[in-house]
């Protein structure tokens, strides 16, 4: 099985933010808005460096 | 300990021990909150380790071994063992099947050592948060 950088990182970001948003908070409507957040952040992350390397590599 | 500290727990919570539901949580990815009537939250955590770890395997990962060398080299080889070991009953089933890999070249190999380092860590996680609702510090 052959996966590009960024459906790796997709991946990654998805069962990371499932398990981030389930073992922390106390509400399960708390919970699903952390996983959001961390899956956005993970995705933020991703893109804002792709295009930092992007203009670094000319 | 466990005792005094089952006393603090929410009336939903069974009473277990938390090394009985820390050793469950290890071996079975999620087993912990099972134990522990968290129904919900125990399948997502076996499902998010399962697909980590099925990923990593997918893209024959390496295993990381018990090896020394120098510092560096000692640090990546045992703490990539310890968090491969954390994934309990996947990372033993795979080793005793033959699953294993070598480590070589390739980008898509080194994607899948980390996805089953990725697993074992939030297993980690995963137990953690087991001991602490079956100690009564969370729910």
């Amino acid at each position: 099985m052959k996966l590009s950088h960024f459906e790796a990182a997709l991946l990654f970001a998805l069962v990371s933010s499932v398990v981030l948003g389930v073992v922390t908070k106390k509400t399960d409507r708390e919970r699903v808005r952390y996983g959001l957040y961390c899956f956005g952040s993970f995705m933020a992350a991703l893109f804002g460096i792709a295009w930092v390397m992007h203009f670094l590599h000319g | 300990m466990a005792q005094a500290s089952s006393q603090t727990l929410p009336a939903s919570t069974p009473a277990r021990s938390p090394y009985l539901v820390l050793f469950v949580s290890w071996l079975i990815p999620g087993g912990g909150h099972f134990l522990l009537g968290r129904r919900g939250r125990g399948a997502l955590i076996f499902l998010a380790v399962l697909l980590s770890f099925a990923l990593g395997l997918m893209m024959r990962g390496a295993m990381f071994q018990p090896k020394s060398g120098d510092l560096l080299t000692t640090l990546i080889q045992y703490g990539g063992f310890v968090a491969d070991l954390a994934s309990g009953l996947f990372y033993l089933l795979s080793v005793w099947l033959g699953y294993s890999q070598e480590d070589v070249a390739g980008h898509s190999h080194d994607y899948g050592a980390k996805f089953l380092v990725a697993a074992g860590l939030l297993n980690i996680l995963a137990m953690v948060d087991a001991w602490e609702i079956s100690a009564g510090k969370k729910d």
